[in-house]
């Protein structure tokens, strides 16, 4: 064991990568803008800047951690230095707090409020750029970006996209999209991730707030919510829920207070993909056609592979995603319903915001109808709640409506990588003993590794399967699969690192505890429910004989 | 013709000695950027011309006119350095140096010097009354130690045949013949030869971490990008001696086992970039670059880099990351360059002159090198000597003369009557000097005791007319606009500290503005990324500290004694001198004076512009701005 010396206290340290990451560790939480522990390090906003015991200022977040190292974190030099780059960060930067959408949730407001800076000497004498509004998903506001360069990282580093970069130099530069191009004329595919990174209010979500308010006061409109999997276990962070709890029932109970007419689950679409996915994954293997099977529940990943992989392409799942599935459904039943004379609206509660683009794609539109009307991600959803002056944990817990209120386990983990795979393989093997459900979630699927491979026998024979998260790991799969050099039978592809619980839609910070405390919050679902098996749910039966008899084609696939 | 061995290699260093020393008389005109802008192509063009005609002509190893045995070669050379006395030529064997020439003074020169042996004397430097015959006896060159310069001026750049004459390339031979690579690095570590790009890092040890890396792909890199507002030492070697730095990369890339080698030069000296590139051509097309050196197993590979105009890419993580294509933006260390450099492969990189002091230290031994100088900065160094000193150009002394030495017995003193101010060394990342360190030794370490810095070598030596506070605005102005925009303290700071600077100069400037520069400063130098960031504020708090009096006065008196700052002038009419004509009054653009005829006119200050339009209008002198 190696030892430092931090403010006269010693400190223990083996392998951490950087003086920083031991500071934390000693309890002493130094501010930081532009350092990702998943990230390369970039070391551009200084303010985990160190004195030691020479006078040497340095950044700790660069700086190897060596035995004997006497360090300094809040010397008045310090203190000095950080106050001034945060005066120096807000003296440009935007300072409309009261109506900045991250308000609250915004690393410079709070840490100028944590460093007590309360003057500001300098004039902000940048010219205002325009916003950015024109992709279905995100909105960058310039005038807000301090340039800490962590999207920019992300959307390389992680996503392997590029999307955003800087431009130009000095005190003009910028993070844009090369060429000046808008967003929505990049190969953005909307994961959301740089808003998650985001310390600022440079990028935030599209907003679909409004609309929805409208249609809840609309008396003709009947306005049907479905929540995603991944919402239940992030809803709460705002109210203070513990991480990762299921907040479930006081969502359900919220949106009935703020006028929701019907409230069901994306889990029940879950189970309905389950189904439709497995079917046409043994007509494949039967076939021999298209393998590996590609899933198609991730609408980030659909469109990275259009994108980047056009020739891939029929290798994509036909299954439409869970909330499309489960929008198509609703709106077929509503045509058919010729009592109501409603309008039906779907409003699906998503983690992500993908799913904003998604419902706009012309295959998601069934009889020249879209499927899914709206999109709200699960902060937006936060918002709508806090507006309403509805307290989340003081709601009771409610039921869902019925009977798209039932869902498998299988569909609850559609929520986190790997979790499509296992679903799949349950309905696959036909058992539900536990010690073969137990089987299945020891193949290696589970985890939160970039590519994970498990080999399942299967009917006789071996399938292999890949389950991919991040998009920089999905390029590496593809290319692999491109070239010949790998094989596998079925490949789940979630965009977010760690899956849907981590999506663009989810309330931040996203920290590594919050992810964990999700992570198993959704694996608790899976584990406390009483069905644990798409096909065991009895409505999905029984749909099947009934409205979905002879339409499985029209509501649940995609014509490619 | 290829050379294979080191024995060629010397059959080929006689025979070009012989070919050279056929001519009677050379003729070296400088086709250095300053001296080509000044016309020295069409001077070289134009004597071309005149011993065409002449009987037995030769220009050895050019392409231009055909080849003879003849008594008079004309040349094209790198640099002479003494700018300031532009067009130059130089005629061998006697030395003479002609300045200041045209086009018109060929055919005297041909008639008169080439074919009688007579002195043009109103081509002739002078000096204090003295007309100088010989370039050597000039005081400029007097004063000199010029190894690294040694054949700039004195060599046709463009060819390799004459660099191979003097001596050129038979370092590397004897490195590479008689020496192991750890030998190699030895010597330069012995040498204490320290780096000549700004910070002075040791370059022996540099090779050393570099040659001590697992990873065996290993890149040798020169940073040719010299961005300092007023330097031109690395241009002029790469324009009038690129041999010499190939030859110091070739040695380095033995040294540490490297096969490939980039030089980054900035985009600005597209006449460096042609004659590097023709330089490697040749030393291609002789063998002495590419797959099996001189019959060896040694291979070495040069490519070229043009940067595309940012002077951040100076900084070497920038630089390496520039070569690899993507935005010249530091980063942050460790790894290291030595470590982690280009493509992320261990990398020396150093700068054109450290390069170019390798072959010298090679061939004579890091002992001789050492008796240069002082203990711990041995060597030379070239200065780019500019600003309001009689003889500026490019100049070389051993590390340890004094400023003094540099400015007045090199230099020529300050130009016209006004007198000594300061000296700024080492451009947007130096400080300034003043009279009282006249007579500090220029080292690295006794200017970084002052607040200054060598840098790469730029001089500007400033007279009492110069305003410190426009200095500091001047210097912060680049800077701001070269920062990269990565860190907030560099990014953000600069800007900052240029507006108070901006607002100062305008006359707007308060006492608190300059606690304010000193806290911004204090912050940028404690906290930036790179090196270019952490030095940003020099310029600012060396002004700052030995001129605070300037700004006081800017500040509070709004006032400028060097009357630099437009904003601060105030125009005033001498009421004696005035004859009441009235021409400033029509000259006015904005109507600011008013009078009668034939009585004092007036200006209301509160109106003028300080254009100085009134000033030349006056017949009579009777307009000035008030001290």
């Amino acid at each position: 064991m190696k030892y430092m010396t931090i403010n006269n206290r010693k400190v223990a340290f083996d392998d951490e990568k950087n003086v920083l990451s031991v500071i934390r560790k000693s309890g002493i939480n130094l501010p930081t803008f532009c350092y990702h522990s998943e990230l390369s390090t970039y070391g551009a906003c200084r303010m985990c800047v160190v004195e030691d015991d020479r006078g040497k200022i340095f950044a700790s977040c660069s700086e190897v951690p060596r035995d004997g190292m006497v360090i300094y974190t809040n010397t008045p030099r310090l203190q000095h230095h950080r106050k001034m780059i945060l005066e120096l960060l807000l003296s440009s930067h935007c300072r409309d707090c009261t109506t900045c959408k991250k308000n609250g949730v915004c690393t410079l407001q709070n840490l100028a409020k944590q460093l007590g800076v309360s003057y500001i000497r300098f004039e902000n004498n940048k010219p205002v750029l325009p916003l950015d509004e024109s992709s279905d998903y995100i909105v960058r506001d310039p005038n807000k970006c301090i340039l800490c360069g962590d999207c920019v990282r992300t959307c390389d580093e992680i996503q392997g996209l590029g999307i955003l970069d800087f431009a130009y130099r000095g005190s003009k530069m910028q993070v844009m999209p090369a060429f000046n191009r808008t967003m929505a004329e990049t190969d953005c595919v909307g994961c959301g991730q740089c808003r998650v990174v985001c310390p600022t209010g440079a990028i935030t979500i599209k907003q679909n707030i409004h609309p929805v308010w409208l249609a809840l006061a609309d008396k003709n409109v009947r306005v049907v919510a479905q929540i995603a999997p991944a919402v239940r276990v992030a809803v709460g962070d705002k109210f203070g829920i513990p991480k990762g709890e299921n907040a479930l029932g006081q969502l359900v109970a919220a949106l009935r207070r703020m006028g929701f007419d019907e409230i069901y689950d994306t889990n029940f679409g879950a189970d309905l993909t389950v189904m439709e996915e497995a079917k046409e994954f043994v007509e494949r293997l039967e076939s021999g056609e298209n393998l590996p099977l590609f899933t198609s529940c991730c609408p980030a990943w659909v469109k990275f592979c259009e994108n980047r992989y056009p020739n891939l392409r029929r290798h994509i799942s036909t299954c439409r995603s869970p909330q499309e599935m489960f929008g198509a459904l609703i709106k077929e039943e509503a045509r058919m319903d010729t009592e109501d004379t409603r309008k039906t609206m779907v409003v699906s509660i998503m983690p992500c915001t993908a799913k904003k683009a998604e419902i706009l794609r012309p295959e998601h539109y069934t009889d020249g109808e879209q499927n899914v009307d709206l999109v709200l991600t699960t902060t937006e959803i936060t918002r709508m709640i806090k507006e309403a002056g509805i307290d989340l944990s003081q709601m009771p817990s409610e039921a869902l409506d019925m009977p798209f209120g039932l869902s498998s386990g299988a569909g609850a983990i559609f929520g986190v990588t790997g979790g499509v795979t296992e679903a799949v393989l349950r309905r696959l093997i036909d058992s539900s003993a536990a010690e073969d459900l137990e089987r299945i979630s020891f193949t290696g699927i589970r985890g939160t590794d970039g590519i994970k491979e498990a080999t399942v026998p299967f009917q006789g024979r071996e399938l292999k399967l890949a389950v991919v998260n991040g998009l920089r790991n999905a390029d590496e799969l593809m290319k692999k699969i491109e070239s010949g050099e790998v094989y596998y039978d079925f490949v789940e592809v979630m965009a977010c690192k760690r899956g849907c619980m981590a999506g663009g839609g989810q309330p931040v910070p996203i920290g590594p505890r919050t992810k964990k405390a999700r992570f198993e919050g959704i694996y608790k679902i899976d584990s406390v429910a009483q069905i644990k098996r798409s096909n065991e749910n009895p409505i999905i039966q029984s749909l099947y004989a009934g409205i979905l008899k002879g339409k499985e084609h029209k509501l649940l696939h995609n014509e490619w | 013709m290829r050379i294979e061995n080191r024995e060629m290699l010397n059959q080929l260093a006689e025979y070009a000695k012989q070919v050279i020393g056929v001519s009677k008389c050379r003729v070296l005109i400088c086709a250095g950027t300053g001296c080509l802008a000044g016309g020295s192509g069409e001077i070289y063009k134009k004597m071309c011309e005149l011993v065409k005609g002449y009987p037995d002509v030769s220009v050895e190893f050019g392409p231009e006119i055909a080849h003879g045995n003849g008594p008079v070669a004309v040349k094209k050379s790198g640099c002479h350095g003494f700018c300031e006395m532009g067009p130059l030529m130089r005629i061998e064997p006697m030395g003479i140096l002609y300045t200041k020439m045209s086009v018109e003074d060929c055919e005297a020169i041909f008639e008169r010097t080439i074919k009688k042996g007579d002195v043009i004397r109103h081509l002739l430097y002078k000096q204090d009354g003295i007309e100088y015959q010989k370039q050597e006896d000039i005081p400029f060159y007097k004063k000199q130690t010029r190894l690294v310069l040694k054949n700039c001026g004195h060599i046709d750049a463009e060819h390799i045949e004459e660099y191979i004459a003097c001596g050129g390339y038979q370092a590397f031979a004897k490195a590479l013949f008689d020496m192991k690579p750890e030998e190699v690095v030895q010597e330069i570590m012995d040498s204490n030869l320290r780096g000549r790009g700004g910070g002075g890092f040791q370059t022996g040890y540099k090779w050393k971490q570099v040659a001590g890396q697992k990873e065996k792909i290993r890149y040798v890199v020169c940073n040719g990008d010299e961005g300092d507002p007023g330097a031109f030492m690395d241009r002029s070697i790469m324009e009038g001696d690129p041999h010499k730095m190939i030859e110091g990369m070739m040695i380095a890339a033995y040294a540490v086992s490297a096969q490939e080698g980039y030089i980054y030069v900035r985009a600005e000296y597209p006449l460096a970039i042609s004659r590097l590139k023709l330089a490697i051509r040749q030393a291609e097309e002789k063998g002495l670059l590419g797959d099996h050196i001189l019959g060896t197993d040694f291979s070495f590979h040069l490519h070229i880099n043009r940067g595309a105009g940012a002077f951040v890419c100076g900084e070497g993580s920038a630089l390496t990351a520039s070569i690899e294509g993507k935005r010249g933006m530091p980063r942050v260390k460790p790894p290291r360059t030595v470590e982690q450099g280009l493509f992320a492969k261990p990398t020396v990189l150093n700068n054109v002159e450290t390069f170019a002091n390798v072959p010298m230290i090679i061939t004579n031994g890091a002992a001789w090198y050492r008796s240069i100088g002082p203990e711990n900065s041995p060597g030379t160094k070239a200065f780019a000597l500019t600003g309001s000193v009689k003889n500026t150009g490019l100049i070389e002394v051993p590390m340890g003369t004094t400023l003094r030495e540099v400015i007045f017995d090199i230099g020529g003193g300050i130009k016209g009557d006004a007198e000594f101010k300061a000296v700024q060394i080492g451009g947007p990342s130096g400080g300034c000097l003043i009279t009282p360190h006249l007579d500090v030794s220029l080292d690295f370490d006794s200017l970084k005791k002052m607040g200054a810095m060598i840098g790469s070598g730029g001089l500007v030596v400033m007279d009492s007319n110069t305003c410190m506070v426009e200095v500091a605005r001047f210097f912060m102005n680049f800077t701001q606009n070269e920062s990269c925009g990565k860190c907030v303290p560099c990014r953000e700071g600069t800007k900052r500290m240029l507006e108070i600077l901006e607002r100062i100069v305008a006359g707007n400037g308060t006492l608190e503005d300059l606690d304010l520069l000193e806290e911004l400063a204090t912050t940028i130098t404690d906290t930036a990324l790179c090196g270019l960031g952490k030095s940003a504020a020099l310029p600012v708090m060396s002004t700052l500290k030995l001129f605070r009096d300037e700004y006081v006065q800017h500040v509070v008196d709004k006032k400028c004694a060097a009357k630099n700052c437009t904003a601060l002038r105030r125009f005033v009419i001498s009421p004696v001198r005035c004859k009441g004509c009235s021409k400033c009054a029509r000259n006015c653009p904005v109507g600011a004076i008013s009078g009668r005829v034939k009585e004092p006119y007036v200006i209301d200050n509160s109106k003028c512009i300080k254009c100085g339009a009134c000033e030349s209008a006056c017949a009579f002198g009777a307009i000035h701005i008030e001290a």
